[in-house]
């Protein structure tokens, strides 16, 4: 025990290095995803049939592959079409696109929930499309979907992980390294293991809090 | 002020809509009546094009609001202008439709501040205008959902009258309340009838029409049976035998 707890002692300044990299990459990469997917949402139920499609087929592609091999594309593959990214950016870029195409089903999942009639109702007292869409449906649907939005973000922290491939040092990549250079797989792991849980620990809490608020407080509509 | 030039609608296959004409006139309260499926709601949401007719065309005071023609070319109007002309032409929904987000208040200011661009405040003394207009002052800062079928129905009449529309449509606006509570939405109708707005309603209430309407006109398989002023059309003479029957239809399920 005394063992383990030196040990911790030695290896705090890095896992927490590598958690501080790790929240980064979460919290820019959720920023990003969330801009991106709206407009994705946005794009899949617009009028427009070629924005549409396009958008389809993005959701398609990006959903339809590993995270794995988008993290190796972005950080391999790009820099040979003229686009070389450091280790870091090409995380927040996978970790953006993949989680924007996640979030982008969840977006139009909202906006369809919202009954036709508040949209007809918004057109009635002259508002356009896109007036309509910021003022009267948007603001509902986002509303309803925050729950599964947080749910989308616990997804994110761990995926994160996967950064360590690609050399990030976040918190995995920091736990491989020490973890070949001293051997100490049990403790480190777990460790490691301790603090994805502590991370994701305040996110489950407010998202179970937003989902009973939302129970009771949800957007009642008329039948019609 | 609103001209309906042989219409027609269909959805896909379906014809729903056979070919109407109808004028409606200013100051006028025009009751549409007519057994379900008829078409009759569908025609009057075409009245403010939230459903496009397949062919013909409307006109609200003389000008198109489906087409335009731009160096000789005939062609729709984009989203933009239409809502302009929506604007103009306030609707009332059989299920409300008020903005669930939004409280009473602020779902009778929405249009006037972010359509009609007038000032918050102006936009708000108007609102407490209507809102005592409609006898629900006191209901101001609540949210839709905490009202009744009812008092939601006067807001949404609110809701229409803040844009100060040309005309207004009614869409079946107390077929979804229980009984106990349209009479108070037909006494604010009743009272806009009165002061002299134009109006175009689609209705069960027999004796509203009898009472209120100018004209009632009856619909039956995509076609008008019958423009006529109500005198006439509940005069047990009425020469239409599909009227008489719906009549007396509608008579034995209100005992």
């Amino acid at each position: 025990m005394n063992d383990f707890l030196s040990n911790a002692r030695e290896f705090a300044p890095r896992f927490l290095e590598g958690t501080v990299i790790t929240v980064e990459l979460t919290i820019i990469s959720l920023i990003l995803s969330l801009i991106i997917g709206l407009a994705v949402a946005l794009g899949k139920i617009t009028p427009n049939k070629f924005i549409n499609k396009v958008c389809g087929i993005y959701i398609s592609i990006v959903r339809g592959t590993p995270l794995l091999v988008q993290m190796m594309y972005v950080y391999f593959v790009f820099p040979d079409l003229g686009l070389s990214l450091s280790a870091f950016q090409a995380a927040i870029v996978a970790l953006s696109i993949n989680e924007s195409a996640y979030l982008a089903e969840t977006f139009r999942a909202g906006i369809k929930s919202i009954p036709k009639g508040q949209m007809e109702a918004a057109k009635a007292i002259g508002m356009n499309y896109s007036l309509s869409m910021r003022r009267i449906i948007l603001p509902q649907a986002i509303k309803n979907v925050i729950p599964a939005i947080g749910n989308s973000a616990i997804v994110l922290i761990k995926n994160s992980s996967l950064a360590a491939v690609i050399t990030v040092t976040e918190l995995m990549h920091e736990g491989n390294l020490l973890a070949s250079s001293t051997y100490q797989n049990i403790q480190i792991f777990t460790m490691i293991g301790i603090i994805y849980w502590a991370l994701h620990y305040p996110l489950a809490i407010l998202v179970d809090y937003l989902e009973k608020r939302g129970n009771k407080n949800n957007v009642t509509t008329s039948q019609y | 002020m609103l001209q309906l030039a042989n219409i027609k609608k269909s959805f896909n296959e379906k014809k729903v809509i056979k070919g109407i004409d109808l004028s409606v006139r200013k100051g006028e309260v025009v009751v549409i009546v007519g057994p379900s499926g008829s078409g009759k709601s569908t025609l009057l949401r075409m009245m403010n094009a939230l459903e496009y007719p397949t062919e013909g065309d409307i006109r609200l005071e003389g000008e198109s609001i489906l087409y335009k023609d731009i160096n000789g070319k005939h062609t729709s109007r984009n989203d933009k202008e239409l809502s302009k002309f929506r604007a103009e032409i306030g609707m009332v929904f059989q299920g409300f439709h008020l903005f669930a987000h939004k409280t009473v208040l602020e779902n009778i200011i929405e249009g006037p501040i972010h359509v009609r661009k007038i000032k918050k405040e102006q936009a708000i003394q108007e609102a407490e205008y209507l809102l005592k207009k409609v006898g629900l002052s006191d209901k101001r800062n609540q949210y839709p959902h905490s009202l009744s079928g009812g008092q939601q129905q006067r807001i949404a009449i609110a809701r229409a009258l803040a844009m100060k529309p040309k005309m207004l449509l009614f869409d079946e606006p107390t077929s979804a309340l229980d009984p106990e509570l349209v009479g108070e939405v037909l006494i604010v109708m009743k009272e806009l009838a009165l002061e002299g707005m134009t109006m175009a309603v689609v209705t069960h209430e027999m004796g509203f029409a009898r009472e209120v309407g100018d004209r009632v006109i009856f619909i039956d398989q995509g076609v008008i049976v019958q423009d006529a002023p109500p005198e006439k059309f509940f005069h047990t003479t009425n020469g239409n035998e599909r009227i008489r029957k719906f009549l007396s239809t509608l008579s034995r399920n209100a005992v």
